[in-house]
């Protein structure tokens, strides 16, 4: 019998005329795809298209091109599920997979349009005057009260709750060390304190070598509470409580144990080679209630510095955040179903939430019926993937946002999303030593700034073009948005007026 | 002996304070005050419920608790031993990394969750979902040990370290719920007694104790005896039965690459 059924993704050519026996290829590929016997040969069964080599060939003799291979087309059988079910009928169990959703759902981010001013309200050049991204991220006040200070001046009466200061609206969102390398975890760290914003841990505890950027980071606290003691609690602006994760709601996370070698061992605190298992709940988390319990917890832990709630966008995500606001969190993270993921069941990352532009939509306006928007600030994450977006999330209703993928494609990701195997050839999503070292943390940070900063001026371009100077006056402006080719129950719940009203 | 010699027997300095109808805030607030002043016994009298007592804390000081203290006491502590003189509420030790927390009575729910270290001693029965995921990290090697009986999910998910449950009092309820050890993949479970089948986790199977597990438990039930305020001399470490995990990689085989 064959060993599989399921037939090659990709066809690597190696050009014959051009290659020069270098091997480069060989040493490049972390799935082991080259073999060198007198010429090199390719294993086309083992590439993901992941670009490695053909980057690194000096000769650009590598070609990857999809298997032209023909499968009779049939509309209810997608390729992509013969596949699977190959696959599943030969070994019993969830098919795993990394990275965000990759199903042709509707994306929202590409139906909405944005506002620009013309004529009657001038726009503002951005060359010209100062354009403010700055946000802070925490409680506010209801009201503010001022007194005078007995100097002529005055001074706040009210007393008001630690903020984060942010010099951009977006953060880096949380990516454990362990389902990414250390020099991952070095290089958001570097470029967070650079660009005046804040990168999150993930659940996977903090390298005692990034303690020094601690101003720039928020801690996590999942369910699994890997490295989690006093000091890590302390050593952020923030502490994030991971409920759940866009790529997978309601299920837990499993990093296998041939991810945890010494250094990770020694940041999630748990013995090299055993599985890391995230329990789907926080056992001591069965309610809104219990959730108050935690909050109140970490922030008795660490002098009442914010505490973040991260939460998977699901049905009923409007009740669960106002829980959440009046369970006392300052920041709400609402990850769409479009995030990444290290490690996640196919079905569970294709098929399980909301996009994050409804779940955003509808949050916000809870919170604002309510009268509590003001108690936490919101973060949108979970398929950013512009500063177009930024500024929709943004005039969505979002304080801020968290990128992810985002971010290590800046850093040479491909989105292959093979992250699961280990087998990283860019140095990502791995942890053998000869991999990870060839992401250098500075590159990579250099990188990510540029990224950022060009997201920035970007947005202080669209701000211009609305005619407005501050991030503030665009932040759940829907006004400002249009919709363009949705149906109207989603128009409506966008809250967004179609284009041409 | 030399060696004991040369230590120097730090000073006690005691304080006790009033707690009765203090907000848990200033409570703990004010206790945060006494050990940065220096103190290292803090007795506090009239606790009722309030809520993160020792929270985070790392000093190594003793705080005595009389009444009832309200969630979470102990939660990601590291370091402190408290001893309370009648009954806890939930969350006890609550990802608890290192030092000491008594319950001479009985505690409630979620008893040691995420525990790395340190031990918690209660006398009588304890609640639900005890012992969660508790992990051990090289010299931290994190103990519960419970005199009496447990609810369900005692020890599920469990990474690491060691729980004892000896199922002491008169009444006849099973000494646990059910569920005991699922998803368990480290550490080991004690119980006096081989519990009911039909009550384990599909991931646990019983052994009975060799010299190492005797000469373990020895030692942890003379120190739990004597901070528990128990009568040991009932308890015969042989009749105490051992239970582990099958494997350290429960689900290695649940996922298709």
């Amino acid at each position: 019998m064959p060993g599989t059924l399921v037939p090659s993704e990709f066809v690597v050519y190696i050009d014959p005329e051009r290659c020069r026996k270098c091997k480069r290829c060989v040493l490049n590929c972390g799935f082991g795809a080259f073999e060198f016997k007198d010429r090199t040969i390719a294993d086309s069964s083992k590439c993901v298209a992941c670009h490695r080599c053909v980057v690194f060939c000096p000769e650009e003799a590598i070609t990857i091109a999809r298997n032209p291979l023909a499968f009779r087309d049939h509309p209810s059988w997608d390729v992509s599920l013969r596949k699977s079910i190959w696959r599943q009928a030969a070994t019993p169990g969830m098919i795993l997979t990394g990275m965000g959703n990759d199903l042709p759902w509707l994306n929202i981010f590409d139906h909405l349009l944005i506002d620009a001013c013309q004529v009657t309200n001038p726009s503002i050049d951005p060359l010209r005057e100062p354009m403010e991204l700055r946000t802070y991220l925490g409680r506010k006040p209801d009201r503010l009260e001022v007194e005078p200070d007995g100097n002529h001046g005055f001074r706040l009466k009210n007393k008001v709750s630690n903020n984060i200061k942010l010099e951009v609206p977006i953060i880096f969102s949380g990516m454990s060390y362990g389902s990414v390398s250390l020099n991952v975890h070095r290089a958001l760290a570097i470029a967070a304190e650079q660009l005046g914003t804040v990168m999150n841990t993930g659940e996977g505890g903090l390298h005692e070598e990034l303690y020094p950027y601690a101003d720039h980071i928020i801690v996590q606290c999942a369910s699994g509470r890997f490295g989690v003691h006093s000091e890590y609690l302390n050593a952020g602006v923030a502490v994030e409580i991971k409920i759940g994760q866009g790529a997978k709601p309601g299920i837990g996370g499993h990093l296998p144990g041939e991810k945890i070698g010494s250094e990770v061992s020694s940041t999630r605190m748990i013995p090299a080679g055993t599985d890391a298992l995230s329990p789907a709940p926080h056992h001591d988390i069965y309610s809104i209630e219990d959730l108050r319990q935690l909050i109140y917890a970490l922030k008795e832990a660490t002098g009442y510095k914010p505490v973040s709630v991260k939460i998977a966008a699901v049905h009923n995500v409007a009740a669960i955040a106002s829980g959440i606001a009046r369970a006392g969190a300052d920041i709400i993270y609402l990850d769409g179903f479009r995030g990444g993921t290290g490690a996640s069941p196919a079905v569970i990352r294709d098929h399980v939430g909301i996009p994050v532009e409804i779940a955003l939509a509808v949050v916000d306006e809870q919170l604002r019926k309510e009268g509590i928007r003001n108690l936490v600030s919101i973060i949108a994450a979970g398929g950013i993937r512009s500063s177009a977006d930024v500024a929709k999330a943004i005039a969505l209703g979002a304080d801020a946002v968290g990128i992810g993928t985002a971010a290590l494609i800046a850093m040479g990701c491909r989105l292959c999303q093979k992250c699961y195997t280990g087998n990283c050839s860019w140095g990502i999503a791995t942890q053998r030593p000869e991999l990870t070292g060839r992401l250098d943390p500075d590159w990579g940070a250099e990188r990510l700034v540029n990224l950022v900063n060009s997201w920035s001026t970007e947005l202080q371009e669209i701000l211009g073009a609305l005619g407005v100077n501050a991030i503030e006056s665009l932040r759940g402006n829907r006004e400002r948005l249009r919709s363009l080719g949705l149906d109207s129950t989603t128009t409506e719940i966008l809250d967004v007026k179609p284009a041409g009203r | 002996m030399a060696k004991e010699s040369t230590k120097r027997e730090p000073e006690v300095k005691a304080v006790t304070v009033d707690a009765k109808g203090v907000y848990y805030r200033e409570l703990n607030s004010r206790v945060r005050e006494l050990i940065d002043d220096g103190y290292t016994e803090i007795v506090l009298d009239g606790v009722n419920g309030q809520r993160y007592i020792g929270d985070g804390l790392t000093d190594k000081v003793n705080i005595i608790i009389n009444g009832v203290p309200g969630n979470d006491l102990g939660a990601f502590m590291d370091g402190p031993t408290l001893t309370v003189n009648d009954n806890a509420q939930d969350g006890v030790g609550n990802t608890m990394n290192s030092g000491k927390i008594v319950v001479r009575g009985h505690a409630g729910d979620v008893i040691g969750y995420g525990m790395r270290g340190g031990r918690i001693f209660v006398s009588g029965d304890v609640g639900y979902r005890v012992g969660i995921h508790m992990k051990s990290y090289r010299e931290q090697v994190p103990i519960i040990v419970a005199g009496g009986k447990a609810g369900d999910f005692f020890g599920e998910y469990m990474a690491g370290g060691v729980i004892v449950l000896l199922g002491l009092g008169e009444d006849d309820r099973p000494m646990v719920g059910h569920y005991m050890g699922t998803g368990m993949h480290g550490g080991a479970i004690y119980t006096r007694g081989e519990p009911a089948h039909n009550l384990l986790g599909k991931e646990v199977s019983v052994f009975s104790l060799e010299d190492d597990d005797k000469k373990l438990l020895g030692g942890i039930l003379s120190e739990f005896c004597e901070d528990a305020l128990i009568d040991g001399s009932g308890i015969d470490v042989s009749d105490l039965v051992k239970l582990r995990p099958f494997s350290h990689r429960p689900y290695g085989s649940k996922y298709v690459y």
